[in-house]
């Protein structure tokens, strides 16, 4: 029942909207939707299909590829067919900007500011995007590839004295 | 790229952190905050309260704005991230089976659970078969799991609603089952006792006898916490109406488990999509009508019950032999094996130094958590690190839907709102 109704699903919108699925998603099936169409796929899969829940929406950095850079990933659950299925927008590193879907489902305002504040995404339409979990005056987005993790570089006998140096200055001279 | 996967590029700006230190506290000016106030709190008709992060009933470091109209709640703006830690980045940096030890960290009530999502997930990508009594054991424990978690949740929020001497029996009991997983792991919360491809170990002699005993002392425990809350009516008049949503509504919120469940919707991972056996298993889903705090508070207390149905089949029929995988791409050889087998050293050697590789690949993993859908995004680019780790947790989730669930609420009923919806902050920050 299910499984029917997720290819009738699946085929409906790689017709409507020339969609194709996307390979590395084991489970669930997924299809690759550009960020302009995300609204409207999502509206289709709530109206007709009854994938009525967001259960998650995160992303992934692929640093140092440009494009696309990161994927967004909608994990979307249909609680009528008891079936999943998952949307990736592949992003751009220079400016990754997406619409908001909080219209369709309401629980997507956080999930968003979470994709603003550790990605960097720009929501357009979003009600209130604001930092969610890091502080408000924050620089940077903590879960890009190319922000570092922050631990303490190993000091071995070959940079002893380099990272002595730096730490030296970081205390004192900056200071 | 170094060894541990995070991109250390010369000439990238780091945080200076002594700058950071010396530099003047930001603070959020009203301007900032203008769109999620009512028109009537700019002109001082109404009051903006702050409530939290250190207020004892809210479970944590959860900070509330809140505009109030006299003692009613007009605005609710819940403020989140004191106990962010970072995990999803530092799992990024860890071998698959070092990161195991953070799923701990994230929810601190349901220590046992995380590391079930964690290890189905990877062993879902990784087609890793768990032996059926590694499946059995797992069950016990995360049921016992969900017991002692919502013996806290039951505890704090009758606390909440001042009836102080259910806190008390809730933790004693809870230690009984703290007591389990001390036999079996070695730690009473911290436990990571589950692992890819199975347990750390086998369960010890005793624990059959140790459960037995819990499932036999417990039901008429459940039975006393009936006595002093259910019928209760200040408990009743506290919580009855209280709260409020409708099915759609908390569907399109996102509330899962036992917040979902309380307002009709029966839906429960555990029978939608089962995991580690639960199929097996004879258990009912228990659903309110009204999706009050009070219907919320019954299907989880009825939630007590048919955890222990499933415990007593599960250790009933609790089956003999292996506790791991025997796939030594990525699990360990036992210890006995190192002394005979080159083989299993060479397996030992390269697991304990490298870690195994996943097929590169992207998964989502859900399970039902006692507060609700637990889910793991996973993605794997083929290599010994993670290349994404993202945790749909409940709590971050049902938290959103605060204000809806307090709006017009006295703030006295806003402390059992919290207490039910359960939320754990550890979860929600992550």
């Amino acid at each position: 029942m299910s499984e029917d109704h997720l290819n009738k699903a699946i085929h409906t919108l790689k017709e409507r909207f020339g969609l194709r699925e996307a390979e590395i998603q084991k489970y669930p099936p997924a299809l690759l939707v550009p960020a302009e169409q995300v609204i409207a796929v999502c509206q289709t899969l709530n109206d007709e299909f009854g994938f009525n829940f967001l259960s998650d929406l995160t992303a992934s950095d692929y640093y140092p590829e440009q494009e696309p850079r990161f994927h967004a990933v909608y994990n979307l659950y249909s609680h009528e067919h008891n079936t999943r299925i998952c949307l990736r927008v592949p992003l751009n590193g220079d400016s990754p900007t997406l619409p908001t879907v909080e219209v369709i489902y309401y629980n997507a305002n956080w999930h968003e500011r979470e994709l603003y504040d550790m990605f960097g995404f720009d929501i357009t339409g979003h009600s209130d995007l604001r930092r969610i979990l890091m502080p408000a005056d924050w620089e940077g987005h903590p879960l890009r590839k190319d922000y570092p993790l922050g631990y303490e570089e190993p000091q071995f006998t070959f940079n002893y004295d380099d990272i002595d140096r730096r730490k030296h200055k970081a205390r004192y001279e900056e200071a | 790229m170094t060894l541990t996967g995070v991109n250390t590029k010369p000439g990238m700006k780091k945080p200076d952190r002594v700058s950071v230190l010396m530099s003047e506290t930001y603070e959020v000016t009203l301007e900032e905050l203008k769109h999620l106030v009512s028109e009537r709190a700019l002109s001082g008709e109404t009051v903006l309260l702050n409530m939290g992060p250190q207020h004892p009933s809210t479970h944590g470091v959860l900070r509330l704005l809140l505009e109030l109209d006299g003692e009613v709640i007009v605005n609710c703006v819940p403020d989140i991230g004191f106990l962010h830690t970072g995990i999803e980045k530092n799992m990024e940096a860890k071998t698959y089976e070092k990161a195991a030890v953070m799923t701990d960290r994230l929810d601190y009530l349901n220590t046992i659970g995380n590391v079930l999502a964690y290890s189905l997930a990877i062993e879902r990508l990784a087609e890793l078969d768990v032996p059926p009594r590694a499946q059995a054991i797992r069950v016990i424990l995360v049921e016992l799991q969900r017991i002692a978690s919502h013996l806290v949740w039951l505890g704090t929020h009758a606390l909440d609603l001042a009836a102080m001497s259910v806190f008390l029996y809730c933790f004693r009991e809870r230690e009984a089952i703290l007591d389990i997983l001390e036999m079996c792991s070695g730690q009473r919360m911290m436990t990571t006792f589950f692992r890819p491809g199975g347990l750390w170990r086998d369960v010890p002699a005793d624990f059959e006898l140790a459960v037995r005993r819990f499932l036999r002392s417990f039901p008429a425990r459940i039975d006393m916490y009936h006595a002093l809350l259910t019928k209760n009516p200040i408990f009743m008049d506290r919580t009855r109406n209280i709260g409020r949503i409708n099915a759609e509504d908390a569907i399109r919120w996102g509330l899962t488990g036992p917040s979902l469940r309380g307002s009709g919707p029966s839906n429960d991972i555990r029978k939608t999509q089962p995991y580690s056996g639960y199929e097996q298993y004879d258990f009912e889903v228990p659903t309110g009508t009204n999706g009050d705090v009070y219907d919320r508070y019954l299907v989880r207390m009825e939630e007590l019950r048919q955890s222990l149905r499933i415990i007593q089949q599960a250790l009933d029929m609790l089956p003999v032999g292996p506790v791991r995988s025997n796939n030594r791409k990525y699990v360990p050889p036992p210890r006995a094996e190192l002394g005979t087998s080159m083989e299993a050293v060479i397996h030992h050697f390269k697991l304990w130094t490298e870690g195994f590789e996943l097929p590169k690949g992207a998964i989502y993993s859900p399970v039902e958590s006692p507060r609700g859908e637990l889910g793991v995004y996973l993605e794997s680019d083929g290599g010994p690190f993670p290349q994404r780790v993202h945790w749909r947790t409940p709590s971050f989730v049902h938290l959103q839907a605060l204000p809806v669930l307090s709006k017009g609420h006295l703030v006295a009923d806003l402390v059992g709102i919290i207490g039910s919806v359960d939320i754990v902050l550890g979860d929600a920050d992550r």
